[in-house]
């Protein structure tokens, strides 16, 4: 449903997005990561054709962003970060306004309006003012905004991003509801989320492509970095001087909340199981080792890892490409 | 067409559930109405002296009340144009509103055209308002109508090359006040440019005294349709929309 290729995005002199290519496939939920300004948001502008590429190529259910918007767009719906909600206006009226310019024809219109109006819960607000409702609200207009006419690909711009966590499960729930029938596209910075709602997760940062897989083979093919959580009864610092001295380890951290009986997050390098040593270490100076276990890498560290190996690498990639630029100046 | 009309409605409604629209027509409607009142005193009080003297011509109505009440409905327009039309894009573009409205299967023309015709439906509504006080010429009096048609009739071209020009500055920022104050200005140059025409060198008169609004309403409040001044007015029009329609365009690749 969606091929996006060496797709590039330049702001004056800023690159926000960097040569990305992805797809998705029909009624795939698709999680964009990154942190804020990764260039999310920009990627997002050139899918619904709100913006164009300045190289690359994006095709939306078959078609070129840049040859044939009009088709593209009657076949996306677009969620924006703020919803864009015209505050003069009432809900039901809104989504009939855009249920018009979308395209939705006259004798579909109200079963359309109520239809979204049920999928997406706002039945009690449906002749409040749009300035009126609170940020929950205006969230769920929004999503009913991007579905009014039945799109085939949607794209969701942060949908839960100040949402509280009652309403985050809510919407998550709408969303994967909505999965089945339509290719959806969300952007996140928050890991949880997307590890919750996606199938294919596609990590970017500084605008280049990190990582494109599912969450679970995000995990698995990290594990080996994992860290392991220690708890042992005796002295704080002899313990954490003992145990850095096993090989392996590379850094020891404090874990709170600390109830007189030190607990410790060890990062351990990548490959290498220490657990046996560890323990070992800990029985050696005569304390009893109360709780040794692996922590699961969230999707959050993982993100960091990545993004830590990213820049890590960039330099020396970045290199050649400087020396030519200043050939081409 | 359908999008034209359904962005059009979606305009007009914005104008009156907001107080724009009610502000923008009461204030017209003081102020016309205060002018009309004038010019009628005027007219009542020289009709009665020519009369006591016992010397003097006929005088007309057209003449002496509506051809001036025309020209000062067309400066009541200077000033309350840039008011209808600074939020046009601004507002739009300050809410974020304008992504709906870009990634909707709606081409820009349209989008331009619609916001074009709810401006100027609701500047019909204040020459509405100008012709009812009008109208009390007709009861009372013996008004020729065609003038009067001929004069709105321009009035009409002259708002709407007036509304295209300031929908086209309020795509160039996302603040009304900066709009409306760049409109206002443009719009009090345009008035004004007529009068460096007499000191001027011959071609930049010429040139200035035809860029000038001022000289094109004069015909039609005289009843006098020219085709320069359609030509002018239309020209303006053209232009405004245009330039809109490429300012949009270049929202895109620049933002």
């Amino acid at each position: 449903m969606i091929q996006v290729e060496g797709l590039s995005k330049r702001y004056g002199r800023t690159l926000a997005v960097d040569n990305i290519t992805f797809g998705a496939g029909r009624g795939e939920i698709l999680g964009f990561l990154g942190p804020n300004g990764a260039g999310k948001t920009t990627t997002m502008r050139v899918l619904t054709c709100f913006l164009p590429p300045t190289s690359g190529t994006a095709r939306v259910a078959g078609y070129d962003v840049l040859a044939q918007p009009l088709e593209v767009k009657r076949r996306t719906g677009y969620l924006p970060e703020l919803p864009p909600l015209y505050p003069e206006m009432r809900v039901a009226e809104y989504l009939a306004f855009v249920g018009r310019i979308k395209g939705v024809v006259k004798q579909k219109l109200a079963a359309r309006v109520s239809d979204v109006i049920e999928k997406c819960a706002l039945k009690e607000v449906r002749t409040t003012l749009l300035g009126r409702l609170s940020r929950g609200y205006r969230q769920r207009v929004g999503l009913a905004q991007a579905i009014i006419h039945e799109p085939q690909i949607l794209v969701l711009d942060e949908p839960t991003a100040g949402l509280d966590p009652k309403q985050i499960i809510e919407t998550r729930g709408l969303i994967k509801g909505l999965g089945g029938d339509h290719t959806i596209i969300l952007s996140s910075h928050i890991l949880s989320e997307v590890q919750a709602t996606c199938q294919r997760v596609i990590i970017i940062n500084a605008g280049r492509l990190v990582a494109v897989d599912t969450p679970e083979n995000l995990t698995a093919r990290l594990q080996g970095h994992a860290t392991v959580y220690l708890q042992a009864e005796g002295p704080a610092e002899q313990v954490r001087e003992k145990l850095e001295r096993v090989a392996g380890v590379v850094a020891v951290k404090p874990h709170g909340p600390p109830d007189g009986r030190p607990a410790f997050e060890i990062e351990v390098a990548k490959g290498r199981d220490v657990r046996a040593e560890l323990a070992r270490a800990v029985v050696h100076g005569g304390w009893p080792l109360l709780e040794l276990r692996t922590m699961g890498l969230s999707l959050e560290e993982i993100f960091l890892q990545l993004t830590r190996e990213e820049q890590e690498a960039s330099p020396v990639e970045d290199a050649p490409k400087g020396k030519q630029k200043e050939a081409v100046q | 067409m359908r999008n034209i009309l359904t962005i059009a409605r979606k305009e007009l409604k914005t104008y009156f559930t907001s107080p724009i629209a009610y502000i923008v027509l009461a204030i017209g409607g003081v102020i016309f109405g205060f002018f009309f009142y004038s010019a009628l005193a005027f007219f009542v009080q020289r009709g009665m002296e020519m009369e006591m003297y016992g010397r003097g011509t006929p005088m007309n109505v057209n003449e002496y009340v509506v051809r001036p009440l025309l020209l000062n409905l067309s400066v009541i327009s200077l000033f309350l144009v840039p008011m209808i039309t600074m939020r046009l894009y601004a507002e739009e573009k300050r809410s974020g509103t304008i992504e709906l409205l870009l990634t909707s299967p709606v081409r820009d023309l349209e989008l331009v055209l619609g916001k074009l015709l709810a401006a100027f439906l609701l500047f019909g509504g204040l020459l509405l308002v100008a012709l009812i006080n009008l109208s009390l010429l007709f009861f009372f009096g013996n008004a020729d109508w065609k003038p009067l048609l001929a004069g709105l009739l321009g009035l009409a071209l002259l708002g709407t090359a007036f509304l295209s020009l300031g929908m086209l500055l309020s795509t160039f920022t996302s603040n009304q006040i900066v709009a409306g104050s760049l409109t206002f200005g443009l719009f009090l140059m345009l008035w004004v440019a007529d009068w460096v025409s007499s000191y001027s060198g011959t071609t930049v008169g010429q040139v200035a005294s035809y860029i000038s609004v001022t000289t094109h309403i004069e015909n039609f409040a005289k009843g006098v349709i020219d085709l320069r001044d359609v030509v002018y007015y239309l020209s303006v029009i053209f232009l405004g929309v245009f330039l809109t329609h490429r300012s949009l365009e270049s929202l895109r690749w620049r933002s």
